[in-house]
């Protein structure tokens, strides 16, 4: 059996692995997918108008259109941090079951890569399940135009790829024990400044932190799905979000599996 | 290159130092050859340096310098084909928590290119040779550390490995589950596999391995039948004697100057003496330690008085 083949059917066994484990937690995936745009549509954008205290922008785009993208965004990243970094922790601080799967006869570098393409999976179904709730909650319109489907796609496809690689970066770096502390201190900052509930262009009053959150890669997970999906708010530009969402899976990609190596062999 | 295609594995200038705070060289220099169809126990105390020269054999870690061949394959330039060549049953248990004993095995086949259908196979063939089948839905929390180990060695032979790495396999067992243990490695053994093992357990060396390295600080002491090594000792039988004071060299000269002595070592309790046969030896022993004598022990020579010879220690110390 030639090398690649070996390696190709290696990949596709631990592919069928996580997935067949995902299976089985479909209900706890679809609920930790699920509850946080839920919740926060159904107050925000159903609730909230009902009772009379609508948001809206200046431009009379309602506040469901505005974080339509940036919900489905969180929940793109989300699912990097749940189904990569939390699971990957264990696996390797405490239980180190991962064991097995690196005495797999493939690169060790590709178990870690599978890790991201497996959540970037995940993340696709995340996007998928959280858009129509989102789009049919809200008691005010929400104005939802495709442009260009490759740019949603290119989008969708980069943010999940971005997200596993910040999965996995968090996944090698964080001992299992400082896990929760890593929501506090990683995942509530990076959801409130990322451009979920607001477009970047409306931090211009903050200029500081319009700076600042340039380094949040849910920033251009929120803006690329803003040109994508709902181009009349104001947005970045395409490339802007192309580039940087690409500059986040190389360096946060190269910079996960570095750890993963570090970690499991040593 | 390797010395032959009998050696299955062969270890030439192996060294691993750990750099940090502070600097440990856990493997020193060690050169070593594993016949293909034996099985091959690394003997020593615990932090000697066993799992380490394991962990290198089985690629997750890198050496500092020496090359390793399993299979005449250099574990550092192809690691994931030599993967294919061995299977691997480290101390800890890690079996894959989130699935059931069945589709640990079963996956772990579908990891080394097995089909859906020959990994069904498979895994369905493992759980009956090893008694597994009432525990095939079972997940892993719910095993015992013995029905674990179990799993553990099912899983690492479960793609045919012509060589199988046991760390320390005995560890943490119950006396029944090591028992059975034994019988499964004879039995893996019988089948034509080759087996390294570690141990710090001298009776487990003696009772399985066809050869035995004892290591110790990194550093192969001896390497040879448990038959050999033991004979090596040159005594048959060694006598401890616990005193009440320290033991002194004149009183250690005089031990070693009664007929039948062959050597006399001082201990942490007293003195170690090693005899040929304790024929008329034990009155006058006694009669020479006189007063400061509290107990006294005889033991038959095993794979720890050869490593009390070598090192001064016993290998729990």
């Amino acid at each position: 059996m030639s090398d690649s083949i070996l390696y190709a059917r290696a990949f596709w066994g631990l592919m069928v692995r996580d997935i067949s484990v995902l299976r089985r937690e479909f209900i706890a995936f679809m609920v930790r997918t699920v509850m946080n745009p839920l919740m926060f549509v159904f107050v925000f954008t159903y609730l909230f108008p009902k009772m009379g205290q609508d948001f809206q922008n200046a431009r009379g785009i309602s506040f469901g259109t505005l974080i339509l993208p940036g919900l489905v965004a969180v929940a793109i990243f989300v699912q990097g941090i749940m189904g990569v970094a939390l699971p990957l922790s264990f696996e390797i601080g405490s239980t180190r079951e991962i064991e097995d799967r690196v005495m797999s006869p493939l690169p060790v570098s590709l178990v870690a890569i599978e890790k991201i393409v497996f959540s970037s999976l995940q993340s696709v179904v995340a996007a998928l399940v959280v858009f129509p709730m989102i789009y049919f909650i809200p008691a005010t319109p929400v104005h939802v135009h495709v442009n260009s489907w490759t740019v949603l796609i290119g989008n969708v496809l980069l943010a999940s790829l971005a997200s596993g690689a910040v999965g996995l970066t968090i996944g090698t770096i964080v001992k299992p024990q400082h896990i929760a502390l890593m929501f506090g201190v990683v995942v509530v900052p990076v959801t409130f400044f990322g451009c979920v509930y607001y477009p970047w262009a409306a931090l211009h009053s903050v200029r500081w932190l319009q700076i600042a959150v340039l380094i949040n890669p849910l920033v251009y997970m929120s803006e690329g799905l803003r040109i994508a999906l709902t181009p009349e708010a104001p947005h970045m530009p395409v490339w802007a979000t192309l580039a940087a969402l690409l500059l986040c899976v190389g360096l946060l990609g190269y910079t996960g599996v570095r750890g993963f190596l570090n970690r499991v062999l040593s | 290159m390797p010395n032959s295609a009998e050696d299955i594995v062969s270890i030439r200038g192996l060294t691993k130092r750990y750099d940090g705070k502070v600097p440990v060289e856990a493997v020193r220099n060690i050169d070593l050859t594993v016949r293909r169809g034996e099985l091959f126990g690394l003997l020593g105390p615990n932090g000697a340096g066993k799992s380490t020269t394991i962990s290198v054999c089985t690629t997750r870690t890198p050496p500092t310098s020496g090359t390793v061949w399993i299979a005449g394959l250099n574990v550092v330039e192809a690691p994931a084909q030599a993967r294919k060549h061995m299977g691997v049953v480290p101390q800890y248990n890690t079996l894959d928590r989130q699935c059931t004993v069945w589709e640990n095995l079963y996956f772990h086949c579908r990891y080394f290119g097995y089909s859906s259908a020959t990994a069904t196979k498979r895994a369905n063939e493992l759980l009956e040779m090893f008694r597994l089948t009432e525990r095939s839905k079972s997940f892993v929390r719910e095993l015992s550390g013995g029905l674990a180990q179990r799993v553990q060695i099912a899983r690492a032979i479960a793609h045919q490995p012509e060589i199988l790495f046991l760390d320390e396999p005995s560890a943490g067992l119950d006396p029944q589950s090591r028992l059975a243990l034994w019988d499964s490695i004879r039995q893996l053994l019988a089948g034509g596999i080759t087996i390294v093992l570690t141990t710090h357990y001298m009776e487990e060396a003696d009772e399985l391995c066809n050869r035995v390295a004892i290591i110790d600080h990194g550093k192969i002491l001896v390497c040879d039948t448990p038959a050999n090594l033991k004979s090596s000792v040159g005594a048959q039988k060694v006598i401890s004697l616990h005193l009440r004071s320290v033991s002194d060299s004149a009183f250690e000269r005089s031990l070693g100057e009664l007929a039948g002595v062959k050597g006399v070592e001082p201990t942490k309790e007293g003195v170690r003496i090693f005899v040929d046969n304790l024929d008329g030896l034990l009155p006058r022993i006694i009669e020479v330690t006189g007063p400061r004598l509290k107990d006294i022990s005889i033991s038959e020579t095993t794979l720890e008085t050869v490593f009390i010879k070598l090192t001064g220690r016993d290998l729990r110390e």
